[in-house]
């Protein structure tokens, strides 16, 4: 009897297996699978905005209401669908059953690095249009796949945040004598860090560590941090936290006087504005990781996205929602270059080095031999305006080529040898 | 003389917010001998009913150390509801199964309101801050430090006197200790063992909810709070002794001051230092520093 | 409780070859599904041999991680890409970690043996984490290995990892069960049911415990070298205590009946996972567990119950 259970677990092997081939994509549409954080602590600050963005701009371009350069509906004249899968899965698995068993014709997402690192060289095996939003880690281009196809990025890497972060400090005339950092001890923290106390030192401000943070991420509590932080004197203070961590940082520093005794620079602070506004101390560093929300170029398409975001969910869109949107805007540019009946190795060809405009204006596909995005950021002082909305001052901008190594240098040696060839004019 | 300061109140308000967190587990354990890894969706939840009632409280326009009351309603209206709701809806049909499987029980209930809550508050933050700085800070030395903080170690104090004496002196505790020392034996005295699980769940699971509450105004109330203390509760709870609570403030007490120390002295071994202390501890005292070694029952 | 014959498993394990040879033409997204449930099935058998001798491992998740860094290392650091040394070199040193943990974590029994295998587990999860040269939480990536000295082209790599992970998964399941019948394993059962006894009778619970440990380390160690080599990433979630955890539920879920039942159920395990990801991507944790639930109150025995109960009529 014991063949007959193993039997019916084949033929149900078997059904599972027939169900879902048939779903074939059909002419008319373009399927496309968003993997983002919907579980975890990444769900609210990352995966709500992106997925947000990606249910505005499917809407919008089906019926055709974005402005110009993108009025036309859908993608290449064909309709467009979103299925959205939870990154806190498996990213190897749920990025193969995406393409192999729903069929869908691309990928926009992913958040985490790790999780950007193990799908990379699977897009270019399963020959799929892969387009990256977020994940920070400028390795996806320069070690893992070096020679991509399919793969692209149309956010900025991590490097411009750390990077930037360092030349305003120096910039706005900030003491850079004595500098702390908390971080969260993971890649994502501990890169950031690397990079920015590399850049001091490409900048040659002469600073001195004075304590370096890497509490546990998502681990909320910073109390003795904060003390550490406080009995260390620091002048200036980086932190790369996002999320509830740097929320929570937020509202145990700063009652504790941390941001009145030293400049402190928070390259995610951005996010905090939809929700906390009135707890940020005014004069503090703000960054957006990129030229969106706040910093943004006024044009058309900003205008447009920021009016359309808050109108269907009722607050202003933070910075992963502009990068989700300025991802699906990268495929729709490259695809309609490409033509309405372009295949998969057309769209991909007319991606590459690609330049199109987004609401945090012109995107380059400048690096990564044309797959990967520069971008130029900004930072600024915390300022409310006269209606008590969160805004900054004292923005200082930083062009794509200010902050981006050139394409045929990786990151981290760029930074070393003391950012050559760059152009801050 | 500012790092000593420093240590040593960070020291003991990160072991107050560590006892507190792990009580409940250990009082759990202790009495019903099961590892309940649902604690941390219970902390969770406290947390959000905590955002929730207070939201209300100050949307009705009331402010004021009113906000306290209310904090404390929450946690044990909370816990009383979800405990009982828990013990009674699974638990009570597992009783008497192999305590690996009930800690996988617990595991799938986790994994259950970890949903269920994110489907009832959403994935967005919740921020409750008022609390925190109700009291403003202080001087310590040179050092300013929240009065709030050193509120929560006034409160994991009370909290572990009153528990001890509830434990020692009252009926209904002196009971539960007679449960713990022999299940059948009480029974068989007349004692209605199952009435003592439902209400030692129960305890157990308004302890978890009131380390959510404390800890709501100082953080953003989002999803992944829960994951997050649950090996910390395991880990205070191991060192100091399984079921034992002078063992679980001694635990705390000790991983509070290995993190404080190591945040002031070495902050790269702050990550394990927790664990680290966790595996020393077994290896010289498998039973962990408290509990008595059990007999071997031939 | 019921004493289990191991040696009849070999059947079993005929058929699990069988399933698995139709396995190989399945629609690829479901076949990688299944060649990284059965490497982590090995896993689960680690834990599953463990419990027979009542011990239930929280950290068996530390093998899983040595195994596929043993192999990422080399790879990846040393440029050694050929399978024929990579995977001697994963069983060997899991094997000697197993050998020397072993040693102090055969003292120790039921809650306190779960909590120091978790703590030595998230020991290494924080050691990993620290690592920035190894990638820290992101891991790093695994290039294509050769199969003593081939390389296979890109569009048949997959088919030879999944051969290779069938086979030696087959391999693995045949030396438990094989192990299981010996006298070394048949003693497992009585270490679980009356350590005291069985030292009046002569024989040593320690080594008995010893040895299951060892066999469990080593198993875990070729499933992570396994997983590593078909997913070409690894990174220290191996070893967090979430993923220990789902091995152990996947030994319990299956039951302990036989050798294959924990390597089939962690794929049924990864099936209700995916799907319940598909359907209810907002709520897949929740019917995860509501399965598990569902497993546990219907079928104490685990899953392998129902197989035995309807060969028993």
């Amino acid at each position: 009897m014991k063949t007959n259970t193993l039997g019916a677990i084949i033929a149900g092997l078997a059904t599972c297996a027939a169900a879902t081939t048939a779903s074939a994509a059909d002419g008319d549409t373009i399927k496309i699978g968003f993997p983002v954080f919907l579980s975890g602590a990444a769900a609210g600050p990352f995966g709500q905005p992106e997925k947000e963005a990606a249910e505005l701009l499917i809407e919008a371009l089906n019926a055709g209401t974005v402005p110009a350069p993108y009025a036309t509906t859908g993608i290449a004249g064909k309709t467009l669908e979103g299925t959205f899968v939870d990154e806190a899965a498996n990213a190897v698995t749920e990025y193969r059953n995406l393409i192999e068993r729903d069929n869908v014709d691309a990928v926009i997402g992913y958040t985490s690095s790790g999780n950007c690192k193990s799908v990379a060289p699977l897009a270019e095996d399963l020959k799929t249009l892969t387009v990256f939003v977020d994940c920070g880690t400028p390795q996806i281009f320069e070690e893992i796949v070096t020679e991509p196809t399919y793969l692209f990025r149309t956010g900025p890497t991590g490097t411009i945040d750390s990077v930037g972060a360092a030349r305003y400090f120096q910039d706005s005339g900030v003491d850079l004598s004595r500098v702390a950092g908390i971080n969260q001890n993971y890649a994502w923290g501990q890169d950031a860090w690397r990079d920015f106390t590399q850049s001091l030192s490409a900048l040659d401000t002469g600073s001195e560590i004075v304590t370096e943070q890497f509490p546990k991420v998502y681990a909320g509590q910073y109390g003795a941090e904060v003390s550490a932080l406080l009995t260390s004197t620091p002048t200036a203070v980086h932190t790369s936290f996002w999320g509830g961590d740097l929320e929570a940082f937020l509202l145990q520093a700063a009652p504790r006087g941390l941001f009145a005794r030293s400049d402190v620079l928070m390259t995610c602070g951005e996010a905090l504005f939809p929700r906390l506004a009135d707890q940020i101390p005014e004069g503090a560093i703000i960054g957006a990781r990129g030229p969106y929300s706040v910093f943004a170029p006024e044009n058309d398409l900003s205008t447009w996205f920021n009016a359309a975001y808050e109108e269907k969910f009722g607050q202003k869109p933070t910075y992963p929602a502009w990068k989700m949107a300025q991802a699906i805007f990268g495929l729709k540019a490259a695809w309609e270059k490409a033509g309405e009946d372009a295949d998969t190795d057309a769209v991909a060809a007319a991606f590459k080095n690609l330049e199109f405009e987004t609401p945090a204006g012109t995107v380059k596909m400048a690096i990564g031999n044309g797959h990967q995005a520069i971008q130029g950021i900004a930072y600024g002082r915390y300022k409310k305006d006269a209606d008590g909305n969160p805004g900054v001052e004292d923005v200082i901008s930083y062009s794509a080529e200010c902050v981006n190594p050139p394409n045929d240098m990786m990151s981290a040696e760029w930074i070393e040898a003391g950012f050559p060839n760059s152009n801050c004019e | 003389m500012l790092k000593l300061i420093a240590i040593l109140l960070d020291g003991l308000s990160y072991s107050a917010w560590l006892f507190l967190v792990a009580v409940g587990l250990t009082l759990i354990y202790g009495v019903m001998r099961i590892l309940n890894i649902a604690h941390g969706a219970f902390y969770a939840i406290g947390a959000y009913a905590c955002a929730t009632a207070l939201g209300l409280y100050y949307g009705a326009g009331w402010s004021g150390a009113g906000a306290f009351l209310v904090m404390g309603l929450t946690a044990i209206v909370t816990g009383i509801v979800v405990g009982l709701a828990v013990e009674r809806g699974i638990l009570r049909r597992l009783y008497g199964r192999d305590e690996v499987l009930m800690v996988l029980v617990t595991y799938a209930l986790f994994l259950i309101l970890e949903d269920a809550t994110k489907m009832i508050w959403g994935v967005e933050s919740y921020f409750v801050y008022q609390p925190y700085a109700y009291f403003g800070f202080i001087d310590v030395g040179g050092l300013p430090y929240q009065v709030y903080d050193l509120l929560v170690v006034a409160i994991a104090i009370a909290t572990g006197l009153a528990l001890w004496l509830w434990l020692t002196r009252a009926r209904m505790g002196r009971l539960m200790i007679a449960v713990v020392a022999d299940r059948e034996i009480s029974a068989a005295m007349g004692i209605n063992v199952p009435r003592i699980f439902a209400i030692t769940f129960a305890i157990g699971t308004v302890l978890a909810a009131l380390a959510g509450v404390v800890t709501a105004p100082k953080i953003a109330v989002a999803p992944g709070i829960g994951v997050e203390v649950i090996i910390l509760a395991f880990a205070v709870v191991v060192i100091g002794g399984l079921g034992s609570i002078p063992g679980a403030a001694l635990g705390a007490v000790i991983a509070g001051f290995a993190r404080a120390v190591s945040v002031h002295l070495a902050p790269e071994f702050e990550l394990f230092a927790i664990y680290a202390v966790m595996a020393i501890v077994l290896a010289i005292r498998p039973y962990g520093l408290f509990a008595a070694q059990g007999e071997r029952k031939i | 409780m019921m004493t289990i014959d191991f040696r009849r498993d070999p059947i079993n394990i005929l058929l699990l070859a069988a399933l698995l040879i139709a396995g190989f033409f399945l629609p690829s997204w479901l076949r990688f599904l299944l060649q990284m449930a059965v490497a982590g099935g090995l896993v689960a058998l680690g834990v599953m041999i463990q419990m027979r001798a009542g011990l239930v491992s929280f950290g068996q998740g530390l093998y899983y991680c040595i195994g596929a860094y043993a192999v990422g290392m080399l790879a990846v650091k040393m440029n050694v890409t050929e399978l024929g040394i990579l995977i001697p070199a994963a069983i060997i040193v899991t094997a000697v970690v197993g050998g020397i943990l072993g040693l102090l974590l055969s003292r120790y029994r039921d809650i306190f043996f779960a909590m120091l295998s978790l703590a030595l587990s998230m020991i290494l999860y924080g050691l990993l984490v620290k690592a920035a040269w190894l990638g820290s939480t992101d891991g790093f990536n695994i290039p294509a290995v050769s199969y003593l000295g081939h390389v296979p082209a890109q569009a048949v790599r997959e088919d030879w990892s999944y051969i290779l992970t069938v086979v030696l998964v087959l391999i693995s399941c045949f030396a438990v069960a094989r192990y299981l019948a010996s006298g070394a394993g048949a003693l497992c059962d009585a270490v679980a049911q009356n350590e005291l006894r069985l030292e009046y009778l002569g024989t040593s619970a320690r080594k008995v415990v010893f040895i299951v440990y060892l066999v469990a380390a080593t198993i875990s160690g070729l499933g992570g070298a396994l997983a590593a080599i078909a997913m070409g990433h690894i990174g220290p979630e191996m070893t967090n205590w979430t993923t220990s955890g789902g091995f152990v539920f996947v030994a319990l879920l299956a039951g302990r009946g036989s050798v294959i039942a924990p390597v089939l159920g962690f794929f049924l395990l990864e099936l209700v996972r995916t799907y319940a990801l598909d359907y209810a991507p907002n709520a897949w944790q929740m019917i995860l567990g509501a399965v598990m639930l569902a497993v546990i109150l219907l079928l104490p025995e685990g899953l392998w119950s129902l197989v035995r109960r309807r060969s028993a009529k």
